[in-house]
């Protein structure tokens, strides 16, 4: 009952953007995923959702075999992912954007209330439900682009740099929300981050990538104390 | 009189164009692609509304035929010529013609088949009531009960398109898979079937407008017929006029460029029927390129 | 680059002298059919110029030619101009429209320009019958007189319509041969793949698109002025929306890029109606079939050629030839 990667390899064109690369997430863990620019952390990512096809290697969710299966299944296989970005449709309301994370269910009654249980998480949700979701802030969008992901009740959810553009305020706060939903849900969760620190603070695991393959992987807290990670990843 | 006599023509004109407009919309949105058939589709439907006609005799079974017809033809094309077309020809520098002449070639296609099954010569469908004139104190109108039908009709039309768009789940994929499939994806959304039925709900859109256009001129069809060629264009330049990706912007951009045509020909002359959507056009793109309700980076995309 | 181009030069009169010996081998209708070709080929290479090379895209060619063809003859009608000033005549007039139209072309990309000019298309030909100058639905007469007789008497019309025809498309060839590989060419190469790059290297790609737009229509206006000479009348009617469709159909069969490939598009294009004739006839089907075959079979190689060799027959040639060597490479 884990989400478990092996000898997984996928090209970019000709270049092999993750080599070789085998990890293991166990059920109701926080993962961080950390390393430089280029690393292959979103290319491992997008694998693992169905939005890139490996060359090689085997990837199992929940004792099964996920490789091949297109995105929008995958979905219902319990696996969110939430994209580079603010992955939020910007042309649609908030409501809608909420709406979305549940429309395969096809299940009306049961989206009014996972919206009402997303809105309790995220409150300023709630106050701007029927705004366009481009009139949101960075952190709002963020929270938006959770939200939709929550919204179809995930077990797996794959977050990639929730943290990027946004201030440091606001990104200790939805990193703080990413470890209470963890708990309260017991979700298993792989959150890709350029803020090593931040990510590994609130993460049971940590995972270093670097030119396409894992360097060093274990514990988060041994990672944060760990000189070579230090010095190449939290800058101290 | 005459000026509500060309407000009500253009009005009449423009809310098929409009029909037209938004056919090319949904297509343009579901697939990035401007579909120069839409009129050459719009034609085959209308053929067989035309063969509905012939064989129950009534205008409102055959306006049904017509849509499921379109929307069938519709279906196909996406699912063979368009999905094949992203496949093969989406990069080098054919990337950028080779939608615009693919769906040329379409256009082609489908006149000259329409023309192999029902003949050169004009065929004739009868609209439900009298095209003759409203009398109002004595002088006759060019409006028409039949074009009061066609505006009501078209009316309804819009409003379910409306509430399927606003409303419902459906509507939600289809606005989401327009403006990001990938998150679409993300969302569980079969973006490839959505785009199919992006597709043939603008081929049954795309019906009406035929129908419609065929017995609101002088009730012939031919496949090289000149109304068919206005529907094309027309259609064309209303989508743009509206931004190309709005629906909104497409019904009101049909319903201006008809009022102005409308005005052009009574006002100025009655030759300059096929050069004043150019020129209307011209206007629009140079006043504001990206269409009246367009976004900012749209033309550049 | 010198040497280069007086190659370039060298093989033009070769292809001259080749097809002078080859109008007097075959037969009449070969012979017109042979007109047909040069005119295609001028029309063509046009859209060559300035789909693939400059990146724009125009389905209203056939208004320019109708331009250039309607200059001619009112220049042959009404100034009695000699035909070789017809001609010129022809191509300043589409050039200048070129140059309205690529105004506003320079405002616009893709499908957009697309529309543009399909609605100019249309339009533009309906335009003759609101001028009386123009001669309406008739047209005009366009007449380049008899083939002068120091000739010979065997000498036919039709043989003099090709030669005409054929040293008009040599010329042209050679002329946008030289104008793609000048500076203007690798401008507009430039600004195909990337315009925001061009444009930062100091290109002024609005000017550049007239300029491209401006030298495509003039010579689309020399094809529309021999097209009514082979025809011998201007009217809308010799200007369908069709034409504009079938030199696009042209220019893809013939590699949208690739200007050697011209005489191929040109080739099929007045091949086409003959092909279908004989299929129709062996399939013995009617006449509503015949009639339309052909367009149907233009069509819908245009969509084949789209989908399956979509950078033109040359260009696969070349690029399979590369992977062969390449594979050779590799197993050494």
């Amino acid at each position: 009952m884990s989400l478990k990667v092996s000898n997984l390899t996928v090209h970019h064109g000709a270049i092999r953007a993750i080599n070789d690369v085998s990890l293991e997430i166990p059920t109701g863990k926080l993962a961080a995923l950390i390393g430089s620019n280029g690393a292959g952390k979103t290319t491992l990512l997008r694998a693992l959702s169905g939005l890139n096809h490996p060359t090689h290697g085997a990837i199992s969710w929940m004792d099964q075999s996920i490789i091949g299966i297109k995105a929008e299944l995958l979905v219902r296989k319990g696996i969110s992912h939430v994209s580079e970005g603010k992955s939020v449709v910007p042309e649609l309301s908030v409501r809608e954007n909420l709406e979305l994370g549940a429309i395969w269910r096809r299940n009306k009654k049961e989206s009014k209330e996972s919206i009402e249980t997303v809105v309790s998480i995220f409150p300023r949700l709630g106050e701007r439900i029927e705004q366009r979701a481009d009139t949101l802030s960075g952190g709002e969008r963020q929270m938006l682009a959770i939200g939709r992901a929550i919204m179809s009740k995930p077990q797996l959810l794959l977050l990639d740099e929730p943290s990027l553009g946004l201030a440091p305020l606001v990104v200790e706060q939805i990193f703080q929300t990413i470890r209470d939903l963890t708990n309260s849900m017991n979700l298993t969760v792989l959150l890709v981050e350029q803020n090593a620190m931040g990510a590994l603070k609130i993460a049971d695991i940590g995972i270093v990538l670097n030119l396409g393959s894992v360097v060093i992987s274990g514990e988060a807290k041994a990672l944060i104390d760990d000189p070579a990670v230090r010095s190449a990843y939290l800058g101290y | 009189m005459q000026l509500i006599n060309t407000i009500l023509i253009g009005i009449t004109a423009g809310s098929i164009y409009a029909l037209m407009a938004i056919s090319m919309v949904l297509v343009w949105r579901s697939t990035r692609v401007i579909n120069f058939a839409q009129a050459g589709m719009a034609l085959l439907s209308s053929y067989f509304g035309f063969e509905a006609v012939s064989k129950f005799g009534s205008f409102w079974i055959a306006l049904p035929v017509a849509m499921i017809g379109g929307a069938l033809v519709a279906t196909l094309i996406e699912m063979i010529l368009i999905r094949l077309l992203v496949k093969h020809s989406s990069t080098g520098p054919i990337a950028a013609v080779a939608p615009i002449i693919a769906t040329l070639g379409l256009l082609g296609v489908i006149r000259a088949t329409a023309s192999m099954i029902w003949g050169g010569q004009d065929v004739r469908i009868i609209g439900p009531v009298s095209n003759d004139g409203f009398t109002v104190n004595g002088t006759t109108l060019v409006f028409s009960p039949l074009k009061l039908l066609i505006l009501i009709t078209v009316l309804v039309l819009m409003l379910i398109l409306s509430i399927i768009f606003q409303k419902t789940n459906i509507g939600l994929a289809l606005r989401a898979s327009a403006y990001a499939p990938e998150i679409a994806r993300l969302s569980g959304i079969k973006v490839d079937w959505v785009r199919t039925l992006g597709w043939a709900l603008a081929g049954a859109t795309g019906a009406v407008a035929g129908m419609f256009q065929t017995i609101n001129g002088n009730g012939t069809l031919s496949p090289d017929s000149i109304d068919f060629s206005l529907l094309l264009v027309s259609g064309f330049i209303a989508a743009v006029i509206g931004g190309l990706d709005s629906l909104p912007g497409a019904v009101i951009g049909g319903l201006v460029l008809g009022l102005m045509i409308s005005f052009v020909l009574m006002y100025i002359s009655g030759g300059l029927f096929f050069i004043a959507p150019f020129v209307i056009l011209l206007l629009v793109l140079f006043i504001r390129p990206q269409g009246v309700f367009g976004a900012k980076a749209a033309r550049r995309a | 680059m010198h040497n280069k181009q007086s190659k370039h030069t060298l093989l033009f009169i070769a292809g001259g002298v080749v097809l002078y010996f080859l109008s007097g081998a075959v037969d009449e209708l070969r012979v017109y059919q042979g007109a047909s070709i040069a005119v295609y080929v001028i029309a063509i290479s046009s859209i060559i110029l300035l789909t693939g090379y400059s990146g724009q895209v125009s389905l209203g060619h056939g208004a320019l030619m109708a331009v250039g063809a309607y200059a001619a003859a009112v220049a042959r009608i009404e100034l009695n101009a000699p035909i070789i000033a017809c001609f010129v005549i022809a191509v300043l007039a589409a050039a200048i429209g070129g140059a309205l139209l690529g105004a506003a072309a320079a405002r616009l990309t893709g499908p957009y320009l697309a529309g543009a000019t399909l609605a100019l298309a249309i339009g533009l030909p309906s335009l003759a019958n609101q001028f009386s100058i123009l001669g309406g639905e008739q047209g005009l007469l366009f007449d380049v007189g008899f083939p002068p007789l120091s000739l010979g008497e065997e000498f036919t019309q039709y043989k003099w319509f090709f030669w005409i025809a054929a040293l008009a498309a040599l010329i042209s060839m050679w002329a946008v041969k030289n104008i793609l590989g000048s500076r203007y060419g690798r401008t507009w190469r430039a600004i195909r793949g990337n315009e925001v790059a061009a444009a930062l290297c100091g290109i002024n790609s609005a000017r550049s698109k007239i300029l491209a737009f401006t030298i495509s229509a003039g010579i689309a206006g020399l094809a529309g002025a021999m097209l009514s000479m082979t025809i011998g009348t201007v009217s809308p009617s010799a200007f369908p929306l069709a034409l504009s469709f079938s030199l696009l159909t042209g220019a893809v069969l013939s590699g949208i890029t690739t200007l050697g490939g011209v005489m191929i598009g040109a080739v099929v294009l007045v091949a086409i109606p003959e092909i279908a004739d004989s299929v129709a006839n062996r399939l013995g089907s009617s006449e509503r079939v015949t009639t339309n075959l052909p367009g149907f079979l233009v069509s819908a190689l245009l969509i084949m050629t789209v989908l399956f060799v979509p950078n033109g027959p040359v260009e696969q040639f070349r690029a399979h030839k590369v992977k062969k060597a390449n594979s050779k490479l590799e197993k050494k």
